[in-house]
């Protein structure tokens, strides 16, 4: 069956949500969002600990806060579909659909790519050992635990010390489980009480046949053990899910490894935008609901027949930073510029630059985590030269 | 017909038991089915293929590079054509890429020749040696330094997982008895047999030993010792789907005096797959993967396909071959024991694993065994877990009549909630949920259960309850 709409918005979590909120009450025509889980939401659904949404508003829990966001979007006219799975795609702007009522082809005046993240697996980061049961990602986790209320083991290793990580710690504990320790390979992380912290550690193997029985760990110094546990959670590491967008031929930024965007969310596919942590990997639900809310002008602006710009110079880092969004500085640029570094830094001096002409610098006072990004205001990328070279930005 | 998977076994004699429900073990119980005869398979594993057979590399071969005149040649020959024309008609997924043998050196590409004349002689006619700019044009991605290939058009990929699951299920509802998690600890040679497992003790006439690696150790509880199984270790790294547009054919190395390279090649999953290593161990349960293998298989990955390293890794896994340090498979009979053993079947034994059927029932014969009365077996039609055929998610037809297949649970591999309740119920289900990512790939893609993990898990314990 084909059908047509105004704007689909691929991805019902927090920036998708937010977006079709902001398109559907400012009278953009039919907003429909499709969500391949049975419930719209994101990840917030399953993440049962509070700091969601901003202040005034109240800090909600993350099941809340995904009701909300999903009320939003259907009270402002919004349709948001459940359990419709967008398969590929079958022309510019038209998506295959597979749902219980059956197969759909939808053809939109703009398509939204708001696929969020994941969290690499223990596959991914080639952690060699067996293949035992008990070993998770933190969404895995916090699904079993908070939506199904399955038993997870009795001690477990978390790895990863950023904030995802104690977000485990404290899903673990709920679930009746020792926690033995948080390892991370950073030569500092974030501790929680009572929990031993094994800096500068990496896991060298898993151990055990049908259940995990131990990690093997291995120290920066030479040191090296086994500790024993029945479960691990291989925590933060997030990847943009940006199969569809591969699919489609849309251009991938090679340090985020999700859609190249300018600062309007406009990708390389003439009327495909992207928003959220389909962008970047994980930012909090209200950095990604910010990047939704901020694209409705530009889908808007498509929609009324703006042209489609030339993307101009792209957006680079420098070592130690392995990520900045948006990637092309074309677009209006009223939001931050989120930029990432690989390893800790004090104090970084950042600095924007085009073929040797400085645009912006600026201190940052205080330490810049590898988990949290720096926000780059955006005033300066008026400075940048269309024709000119990349624009490439380095901290130190 | 029956599974069963714990509790104290059946009594009385059955005429007939095979060790072991691996690929090889499971088509030969499949063949004994036709017979009127009381058979049992039996396993130590809570699964059927959950030793070797699940980690093979997956290729239908032609048997080109066979040692000539081989039982092997002969039986891979044989089992190329008996299992091509079986998976058409099991719905087995089964895609004729054709392989190519790239040559990176001179000592390769001198050795092609060779090659080509030994397939020759294995009765494989249609090897050719072609020049490095039709190589390069048929591979575009392939690394530089590519000096010409040996091209093998006949060269397959299938499911393994299926092949054995289809096996075991057609044999089941054949009527024979399939008893897992019954490891096999003693052999007391008589008439009948007696056999200490455990879950008790197993009366039968006739034995079959198809237990992969431990052939050796039930081979010397009858009081035999011909051969010795060494595990070799095969590291593998599965790449994720979106790699599959990388690769075209199955790359086979090139044997050479540095000893044998690393395999290139897409699943019928829509996965690349890179590997294997090959460690002789001590050890017959070390199945993982290490730190070096893995590192060896990247290095040697990067020659071959460079962009093949820059995607996702789904998956990474060793399985253990059992070697025997013979260039030929060491199937014996003892008709005076009524005993057939079935050793050192290498990762060749999927492709040859229905003439191996066919060749031990004969030898059984020989032993005493009755094997009149063949009938044909009811066919059997398995859920399609391939790629370049038609899957549920995508059948409107399907969907309409059963929205469950409409209802996509695991979201990278596209696997339905229709997919997973029929494997639970299927005559042969998973013992657990690597045996039910093995039926409908479920958990195996990109993201491992980070989005689906836990809904499989309960749809998994509320199906098995």
């Amino acid at each position: 069956m084909n059908r047509t709409v105004d704007v689909l918005v691929v991805g019902a979590g927090p920036a998708g949500l937010a977006l079709a909120a902001r398109l559907a009450g400012a009278g953009a025509g039919r907003v429909e969002v499709l969500e391949r889980e049975q419930d719209a939401g994101g990840v917030p659904r399953h993440c049962h600990h509070g700091g969601f949404g901003r202040p005034p508003r109240p800090w909600l829990r993350g099941p809340a806060y995904a009701r909300q966001a999903t009320e939003a979007a259907v009270g402002a006219g919004a349709s948001v579909r459940t359990g419709v799975t967008a398969t590929g795609w079958a022309g510019p702007l038209s998506l295959d659909t597979t749902s219980p009522a059956g197969l759909e082809r939808i053809t939109a005046r703009a398509v939204v790519l708001a696929t969020g993240a994941r969290e690499r697996p223990r596959s991914a980061r080639l952690v060699p050992g067996s293949r035992p049961a008990g070993v998770l990602t933190t969404g895995e986790l916090q699904q079993s635990v908070h939506l199904y209320g399955q038993s997870v083991g009795r001690r477990a290793v978390v790895v990863g010390a950023e904030p995802v990580g104690r977000h485990a710690v404290r899903t673990l504990r709920l679930a009746g489980a020792d926690v033995v320790a948080v390892v991370t390979e950073r030569p500092r992380g974030t501790t929680v009480r009572g929990i031993p912290l094994l800096t500068a550690t990496t896991v060298s193997a898993l151990r055990g046949r049908g259940r995990l029985s131990g990690v093997a760990l291995h120290h920066a110094d030479g040191r090296s053990g086994v500790l024993v546990c029945d479960t691990v959670v291989f925590t933060g590491d997030w990847i943009p899910d940006h199969e569809l967008a591969r699919r489609g031929g849309i251009t991938l930024d090679p340090g985020t490894r999700g859609p190249c965007v300018d600062a309007s969310f406009r990708t390389s596919a003439p009327g495909v935008f992207a928003v959220g942590n389909a962008l970047h990997g994980v930012e909090s639900a209200a950095t990604a609901a910010a990047e939704g809310a901020a694209a409705a002008a530009s889908v808007l602006a498509h929609l009324s027949g703006a042209a489609w710009p030339d993307a101009g110079p792209p957006l680079v880092v420098r070592a130690p930073l392995v990520w900045v969004t948006p990637n092309r500085v074309t677009g209006l640029a009223e939001q931050p510029l989120l930029l990432r570094s690989g390893e800790p830094l004090t104090g970084p001096v950042v600095t924007v630059g085009q073929d040797g002409r400085l645009l912006w610098r600026g201190r940052f006072p205080g330490r810049m985590s590898p988990s949290r990004s720096l926000r780059v205001p955006p005033g300066w990328t008026t400075l940048v030269d269309r024709g000119g070279g990349p624009v490439v930005v380095r901290a130190r | 017909m029956s599974v069963t998977t714990g509790g104290a076994l059946p009594g009385g004699a059955y005429d007939v038991t095979v060790i072991g429900a691996g690929v090889v073990g499971s088509a030969i119980a499949r063949e004994l089915a036709r017979l009127p005869l009381r058979t049992a398979l039996v396993e130590a594993c809570d699964d059927v293929g959950d030793g070797t057979s699940k980690a093979n590399t997956a290729v239908l071969h032609t048997g080109f590079d066979a040692v000539p005149g081989t039982l092997e040649s002969r039986l891979v020959r044989e089992g190329q054509r008996r299992l091509a024309a079986y998976a058409a008609d099991a719905g087995i997924p089964v895609e004729p890429l054709g392989a190519l043998l790239v040559a990176w050196d001179e000592e390769q590409l001198g050795a092609l020749a060779g090659l080509a004349e030994k397939a020759v002689r294995n009765g494989y006619r249609s090897a050719r040696i072609i020049p490095a700019e039709e190589v390069r044009a048929r591979e575009p991605e392939l690394g530089p330094g590519v000096l010409g290939a040996l091209d093998v058009p006949g060269e397959s990929i299938i499911c393994p997982w299926t092949t054995t699951l289809a096996y075991a299920t057609q044999a089941v509802r054949a009527g024979t008895d399939l008893h897992l998690n019954c490891r096999v600890r003693s052999v007391t040679p008589g008439d009948p047999h007696l056999l200490g497992t455990s879950r008790g003790p197993l009366r039968t006439r006739h034995l079959v030993n198809a237990a992969g690696l431990y052939a050796d150790e039930i081979d010397r509880l009858l009081g035999h010792g011909d051969f010795t199984v060494t595990p070799r270790r095969g590291q593998l790294i599965v790449f994720d789907e979106l790699a599959r547009g990388l690769v075209r054919h199955i790359l086979l190395p090139v044997p050479g005096a540095l000893g044998k390279g690393v395999l290139v090649t897409p699943t019928v999953y829509g996965n690349v797959m890179l590997g294997p290593t090959a460690e002789d161990l001590d050890d017959k349960t070390a199945t993982g993967s290490t730190a070096e293998g893995l590192a060896l298989l990247r290095e040697k990955g990067r020659r071959i396909l460079p962009a093949l390293l820059e995607e996702e890794v789904t998956a990474v896994y060793a399985g253990l071959r059992a070697a025997t340090g013979s260039e030929d498979y060491a199937i014996r009979a003892h008709p005076v024991q009524r005993y057939v053993s079935v050793g050192g079947i290498r990762s060749t034994g999927l492709t040859a694993s229905m003439a191996i059927a066919a060749h031990v029932v004969a030898l059984l014969a020989d032993g005493g065994l009755p094997v009149t009365g063949a009938r044909e077996l009811e066919p059997v039609r398995m859920p399609n877990l391939g790629e370049a055929f038609p899957r549920p998610y995508r059948d409107a037809r399907m969907i309409a009549a059963d929205p469950e297949y409409g209802r996509i649970v695991c979201h990278c591999e596209r696997v339905t909630r229709g997919e997973i309740r029929d494997a639970l119920a299927g005559t042969v289900p998973p013992g657990s949920l690597d045996g039910l990512r093995r039926r409908t790939r479920a958990r195996g893609g990109r993201c491992q259960g980070f989005h689906c993990g836990a809904a499989v898990r309960a749809l998994f314990e509320e199906g098995r309850r």
